[in-house]
């Protein structure tokens, strides 16, 4: 059964662009017992292969899921002389929400660590005016600079240390839910894809580097050559001083724009009518953000579609989500799947 | 795991149950009288009728915190801080709510949805809520009321070379070692006072030394002190793993100077390292103990502390254990005949 203690799990392993080995093992292992294949590419991609059950004379569709496994981080630029480390980012982070955070350093073992905060008490009323910027930010771990330096090396990595938690009708707060939260909805797809007949042959991909380029989606797609490929990522919820956005608990939001194919677009939201999943649709006006954007230019094209799930406080360490939307969005990206046959990927290039 | 238990234990400024809960399971198998006042004061002593000179100890239980002020529509909690908090640390950060400790987080609109000049000004205090979930205002109010407290979700934990971190060390840490001080024998009156409500402005202290009237005051405080890189010696306040740390002065009282001569002789006659605090910034129960009733000489010692008032200070166990030994010895000093009393 999957459910929200394997979110909590994937939410728990790190996995900061560029470095996703060890998420990417984890990621490997919860696909196992839905594929037929597994394989890692040059870039670190987590690729799983999902062969169409009928068999047929027709060429079967391919269609490739990208869910990006990478997360947000920080990285040690200096281990000073008092033994506390100095940061830089690894993707958006802003720095106002880094204050008083503990942290996990990846140093030569797991350590932990405080972000520290000047007190009230000794502040200038000019300091309380700013914000901390990231190169004045101190990473606390408890050792001195001989200790700290056998320890910790510049260049490695820094997690938030935050559990997650659950709070009322069935939301859950946390870090790193972008994306990992996409990496739930393909094992919800893949676990009700037992259940129906399809065609194509899928190939459930957790995609590395996305936070700071959408780089795992370019050679991922380019290596699999897919005629669709659906990119499921986070969007933003409806919270104070965001009011144009997807509510949060409405089901998946179902992208719509120049970077959506418009015949993915409607039969994801046919899909959604015909099996009543609940879902709103995301108006994308440019890029989406996600790695459909990658997707939809790789080789000769692809026909793209983006799944979210509604998401509060992007790229803070308590993003928090309804585990329905989750679920839904699983259940309508299996059914969506189950739709597509070859005469829907021959209408692909008919304008 | 007292440090676990008294950190842990939610307790902001007029709701200090739950640490009352921790230090009476602490002292049930010591011998002594316990009793609240009015405020809550917690009031410990020996159950003998001991001769010589009266000592109040005090350390405040009540910590930082934030108040339900309205629930909006939306079901989101708009609080108020109960204590001097920078708004800075309570962005992206986890709390509990309430009696049944419901949890919450205070959130922040994502990155990508800002200019980049508003990351360089903090988040103004009125802009930060806590969601607990609900869905809407009705479901909200289902779980907590207007005038709920909430506490930070933190967890005490060791690391590094001997330190640990936990919410709350101002003043719990200055709780458990008053905790370890009365479980000790001595041959004067010791009053043992956990107060209340220190954060809003030092409300039991004064109260409860009035009740006492002691001839001599110590507060016992996890203080100031931000020992970190690129900052001036002189500005530091304190540091860690430097031991105890004695108070000249402060905004609030200006110790006996025999009491901190005869802290620091004792400190040097049991090899105890200590330290004088050296900024002028933040006050405490001291004051009050010292303008009580007729006045009465005090002293602060105190267990510097990192990161004060956030969700995540940071102590040294070795400074722990130094104030500990320090504040016995300093009272069997004064057993001995080392203060005369006016």
């Amino acid at each position: 059964m999957l459910g929200k203690d394997d979110l909590r799990i994937l939410l728990e392993t790190p996995g900061v662009s560029g470095y996703e080995d060890e998420i990417a093992d984890k990621i490997s292992e919860y696909f196992k017992p839905y594929s037929d294949d597994i394989k890692r590419d040059v870039l670190g991609n987590v690729i799983a292969k999902i062969s169409g059950q009928e068999e047929s004379s027709e060429p079967r569709p391919k269609i490739m899921l990208a869910a990006h496994m990478d997360e947000i981080g920080l990285m040690v630029t200096k281990v000073d002389e008092k033994g506390f480390l100095h940061v830089t980012q690894i993707g958006g982070i802003d720095q106002r929400t880094l204050p008083t955070q503990e942290v996990v350093v990846h140093g030569r073992e797991k350590i932990k660590g405080v972000i520290g905060a000047k007190p009230p008490h000794l502040s200038s009323p000019d300091e309380r005016k700013k914000s901390v910027p990231m190169s004045e930010l101190l990473v606390d771990i408890g050792y001195d600079q001989a200790k700290a330096k056998e320890l910790v090396s510049v260049g490695d990595l820094i997690t938030i240390d935050r559990k997650m938690m659950e709070l009322k009708g069935g939301r859950l707060a946390g870090k790193a839910m972008d994306n990992r939260a996409g990496v739930m909805v393909i094992l919800e797809a893949l676990k009700e894809l037992k259940k129906l007949k399809f065609k194509a042959d899928v190939f459930a991909v957790a995609t590395v580097q996305e936070e700071v380029g959408l780089r795992g989606a370019v050679t991922s797609t380019y290596g699999l050559v897919p005629e669709i490929g659906i990119a499921i990522d986070v969007c933003h919820a409806i919270m104070p001083g965001v009011p144009d956005a997807s509510p949060l608990g409405g089901g998946p939001a179902v992208g719509l724009g120049p970077n959506i194919h418009p015949k993915v677009h409607q039969l994801l939201k046919k899909t959604a009518g015909e099996e009543r999943i609940p879902m709103s649709i995301e108006a994308l006006p440019g890029g989406s953000g996600t790695d459909a954007w990658a997707m939809q230019i790789s080789r000769g094209g692809v026909a793209t579609g983006v799944i979210s799930i509604p998401l509060r406080y992007m790229h803070t360490a308590v993003e928090t989500l309804a585990y329905s939307d989750i679920e839904q969005s699983g259940k309508l990206l299996a059914h969506f799947i189950a739709r597509v046959d070859s005469a829907f990927v021959e209408g692909l290039s008919c304008y | 795991m007292l440090l676990k238990y008294i950190t842990e234990a939610a307790g902001v400024a007029g709701d200090e149950y739950e640490v009352r809960d921790v230090i009476r399971e602490e002292l049930k198998d010591h011998d002594l009288d316990i009793k609240t006042d009015i405020l809550g004061n917690l009031i410990v002593s020996s159950k003998e009728e001991l001769e010589g000179p009266k000592i109040m100890i005090a350390a405040h239980m009540d910590e930082i915190g934030m108040m339900i002020m309205s629930i909006d529509n939306s079901g989101l909690l708009k609080f108020r801080p109960v204590g001097g908090i920078d708004p800075k640390v309570l962005v992206a950060k986890t709390v509990v709510v309430g009696k049944e400790k419901l949890p919450g987080v205070i959130g922040s609109k994502a990155i990508h949805l800002q200019r980049p000049e508003e990351r360089q000004v903090p988040l103004p205090m009125e802009a930060l809520y806590i969601d607990i979930g609900a869905k809407n205002k009705e479901e909200a109010e289902k779980y907590v009321k207007v005038g709920d407290f909430a506490v930070f979700d933190t967890k005490y934990e060791e690391f590094g070379d001997g330190y640990a971190k936990a919410k709350a060390f101002d003043d719990r840490i200055g709780c458990a070692v008053l905790l370890e001080v009365l479980k000790e024998k001595y041959y004067i009156p010791v009053y043992g006072v956990f107060t209340v409500s220190e954060e809003i402005g030092l409300r039991g202290a004064g109260v409860a030394a009035y009740t006492v009237a002691p001839d001599i005051g110590i507060a016992l405080e996890g203080t100031l002190a931000h020992d970190v890189t690129d900052m001036d010696d002189h500005l530091v306040s304190s540091k860690l793993r430097h031991g105890p740390v004695l108070t000249y002065i402060d905004l609030s009282v200006i110790s006996d100077k025999k009491l901190v001569a005869l802290a620091a002789q004792t400190a040097e006659a049991n090899d105890i390292p200590y330290q004088y605090r050296n900024v002028m910034a933040g006050g405490n129960d001291s004051g009050k103990i010292n303008q009580s009733r007729g006045g009465v000489p005090t002293i602060e010692i105190a267990v510097p502390t990192r990161y004060v008032h956030s969700p995540v200070s940071v102590i040294h166990l070795d400074d722990f254990a130094n104030t500990v030994k320090l504040v016995k010895a300093l009272i069997h000093s004064i057993e001995s005949g080392g203060y005369e009393i006016k």
